[in-house]
């Protein structure tokens, strides 16, 4: 149980690295071991080394390593509570928020480290978006709503050219034939599967690299369910993209890669193919086959 | 029995009548197998007979109060002889307050005719009392008794008491509605005596405000000068200084409160910051006398000596920015305290989208919160401004007494209230313009005021469709 990315320095993490098992030990053994499976890919976007996260005393997440590669789909999976939303969160560093949030261990995006002095916060969030649970529209109209991000960055310098970014990006959630004709009406009054695109819109306005989402469909129906995922889809070609979800059928379609939390730790990451089908972990393989959870 | 006897015997009779209709019910539901089998619980069978009993005694109580004096006087005035009958009301009036008096001891000497009738006086307040006693307690016996007939397990007490309560609780919002009313009633009824002697044109639009020289005999018919302008204008002046003080401080106190400080610093200066509100205003009042108006002349004269300025020159003791900026401390609570609960009550969901977006604090506060909670920000300036409007005692001490009609902060200025006030202090008489002249500012700042929430009011509604 040695053998896994403990011992591989930061610097080496490209290449997978094989944290094969030598032991298939007792559940016990394996539920206090390291993640098994392949959590580092060859072209990261995003490494997060040794991370821990406490809030005031409390540890939420232990010790976890993961790399998000680019242009793929990574879903988080586990039971709740197990700090899915906390890992999310420390990626953009949206926990800074958080009074009693505290991080450690190395997270970087494009090789620099998000958490280093030098790092701005605003613009690292600008380059590492983040959706939901609940769809959060701003009391605004569906135009401003989508301009927010492009006008407080500066994205634009004519009204042309928000016209333009409002439209690609509503298009691109797929929204825009919907709300084309309204667009100076309040976001609240959308419906709730409009109100989530809005945001994914809103959050692709500002052209960020990584799009974090935190159970965006768990508010709605199947159909908008449905939409939102062909839209990650879509949304995978060009933009890195993590999603925490408990539905097991939505991380089987949509993402490529799959983690498993479990109590703060990483169990286990790999294909997401492999772990729906043949999961290394005893912990896994029960979560997933709906034995707890 | 007497009034606090009678009341005591009331209640402990009222409380039995709970007792009985709660046994009674349980009672009757023993042969049925308990008091499941009741469609209420015990508890309202017995507030039932609590109603039945108490509600109508209440009420024949409080009727007798009412009326009993009259009636008596009534009686007694009627069996005096018929010389009396001829006096005039007031005569009578005071006749009835000799009466009185000689029942009482008070006032030996009198003629056998009001010795008489005082006589008669005491017996039928002394038969009052009794007869009184005997009624009530019949009326509250017979409640019980009917309650306790009344009462079967099929009965809904519940619902009959819900009943009462509703209509009991409707009673006592009505209670407020009509002592409004009234208020407004009067108000309007002495305005409209004021109207019919000078005229609403004159008062809504007359630049001149003195209405002493109405008050001297020989200038009687000719009209004081009762135009409303200066006061008005005054008011306004006072108003606005005082929110330009306290808008900008409240809601940055409040953001900062809401936004930024710790729990714990929050939880120290927020109670600190209410307790501005909570100064009697007679203190704010000589601190803007004693200290704030003499440092601001002082101040103005200097500005006005080094560079030759007129205005700041003849800047007067008494001054309306002095008013304006002490009042203005005063309301800055009203502000950031409400301002500071409706923006913490801004979902954490909009501030966490608008920074995850990559906007600053700041940012957020402006483009998000600010915009989100705009309508109870609104609401805690007009409360503010209303509180303004209607101060007194700060502008009486700080800010003087004449009517200038001036837009100048460091002139002395008078505002709608104190005059009402002025007005009114002292001895006067109930039917001179002066007098009435009062009632008829305080209907026009009431209308205004009403405006002023009225469209606030719109607004709000108007953001809130837009935002909610
Ligand atoms: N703001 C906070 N303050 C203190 N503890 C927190 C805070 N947020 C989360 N936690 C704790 O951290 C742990 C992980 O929470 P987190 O929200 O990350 O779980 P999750 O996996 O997202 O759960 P879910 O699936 O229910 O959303 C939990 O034990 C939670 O109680
Ligand atoms: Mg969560």
């Amino acid at each position: 149980m040695d053998t896994t990315f403990k011992h591989t320095s930061v610097e080496t993490s490209t290449g997978p690295v094989a944290s094969e098992p030598t032991t298939l030990g007792t559940d016990l053994e394996q539920e206090v071991g390291e993640t098994v499976g392949d959590a580092f890919v060859d072209d990261p976007r995003m490494k997060a080394r040794n991370v821990d996260v406490f809030y005031a005393d409390k540890q939420a997440i232990h010790n976890v390593s993961l790399d998000i590669g680019r242009n793929e789909v990574l879903s988080m999976i586990g039971p709740s509570g197990c700090g899915k939303s906390t890992f999310l969160r420390s990626i953009n560093r949206m926990n800074d928020t958080i009074d009693i949030c505290k991080v450690t261990g190395s997270i970087t995006l494009d090789g620099e480290d998000i958490y280093d002095r030098s790092m701005d916060v605003v613009s690292l969030r600008a380059r590492v978006g983040m959706v939901f649970q609940k769809p959060n529209p701003f009391p605004k109209s569906i135009y401003d709503n989508i301009a927010y991000g492009p006008r407080i960055h500066g994205l634009v310098e004519r009204r042309a050219e928000l016209d333009e970014v409002v439209e690609t990006s509503l298009r691109k959630a797929g929204l825009w034939e919907e709300v084309k004709d309204r667009l100076d009406q309040p976001a609240t009054g959308l419906s709730g599967g409009q109100q989530q695109r809005l945001c994914i819109a809103r959050t692709i306005a500002i052209s960020p690299e990584v799009i974090l989402m935190d159970e965006p469909c768990s508010a709605l129906d199947p159909i908008a369910t449905a939409r939102i995922e062909e839209l990650i889809a879509e949304l995978s070609e060009n933009y890195t993209i993590a999603i925490v979800t408990h539905s097991m059928q939505q991380a089987a379609r949509v993402s490529d890669r799959t983690a498993y939390f479990h109590l703060g730790k990483l169990i286990e990451v790999g294909a997401t193919d492999k772990i729906f089908t043949s999961p290394d972990h005893k912990l896994t393989e029960d979560y997933i086959t709906g034995r707890f959870g | 029995m007497q009034t606090p006897t009678l009341l005591t015997v009331l209640v402990i009779l009222v409380l039995a009548g709970y007792w009985i209709g709660r046994q009674r019910s349980i009672q009757l539901a023993q042969p049925a197998g308990g008091i499941r089998f009741l469609r209420s619980l015990p508890n309202y069978y017995g507030l039932m007979a609590v109603v039945w009993a108490g509600v109508p005694a209440v009420l024949v109580l409080l009727l007798w109060g009412a009326f009993d004096s009259v009636l008596v006087r009534g009686m007694v005035m009627a069996g005096l002889p018929e010389q009396f009958q001829q006096l005039t009301a007031e005569r009578q009036g005071l006749i009835f307050n000799q009466i009185g008096n000689i029942a009482r001891g008070a006032d030996p000497s009198a003629d056998p005719a009001l010795l008489a009738a005082a006589e008669h006086y005491k017996n039928l307040l002394q038969i009052s009392v009794v007869a009184r006693s005997i009624v009530l307690l019949s009326i509250v016996f017979a409640g019980i008794g009917i309650a306790y007939f009344y009462i079967k397990p099929e009965v809904r007490a519940r619902e009959h008491f819900e009943a009462v309560l509703r209509t009991s609780l409707l009673t006592c919002s009505l209670i407020a509605i009509f002592t409004t009313l009234g208020i407004v009633m009067s108000v309007l009824w002495e305005s409209i005596k004021f109207f019919r002697i000078i005229p609403p044109t004159e008062f809504l639009f007359g630049l001149q405000w003195s209405p002493q020289i109405a008050l001297r005999a020989d200038q009687q018919g000719a009209s004081g000068a009762f135009g409303a302008i200066p006061l008005f204008a005054g008011t306004l002046l006072i108003a606005a200084i005082a929110l330009i003080v306290a808008v900008p401080i409240g809601l940055m106190s409040a953001i900062y409160l809401a936004e930024y400080a710790k729990p714990k610093v929050r939880n120290t200066v927020k109670p600190l910051l209410e307790v501005l509100a909570g100064i009697p205003t007679v203190v704010y009042g000589f601190f803007a006398a004693l200290t704030a108006a003499p440092f601001i002349r002082d101040v103005a004269h200097w500005i006005g000596n080094t560079f030759g300025w007129e205005v700041f020159a003849n800047a007067s003791a008494q001054s309306a920015l002095a008013a304006g900026a002490v009042m203005g401390i005063m309301i800055i609570p009203f502000i950031s305290s409400l301002a500071d609960d409706v923006i913490t009550a801004v979902p954490r969901s909009l501030r966490d989208g608008s920074l995850a977006i990559g906007a600053t604090r700041s940012e957020t506060i402006r483009k998000v919160i600010f915009p989100a909670a705009l309508p109870g920000i609104v609401g805690s300036i007009i409360l503010a401004a209303s509180r303004a409007i209607g101060e007194t005692m700060i502008v009486v001490m700080a800010a003087g007494l004449s009517a200038k009609l001036t837009a100048n902060p460091l002139d002395s200025v008078t505002t709608v209230t104190v005059q009402i006030a002025t007005l009114l202090v002292g001895d006067q008489e109930f039917d001179s313009p002066k007098t009435m002249a009062a009632f008829a500012l305080g209907l026009t700042l009431f209308v205004v005021t009403l405006g002023l929430n009225f469209i606030a009011l719109k607004v709000v509604n108007k953001y809130r469709e837009q935002y909610d």
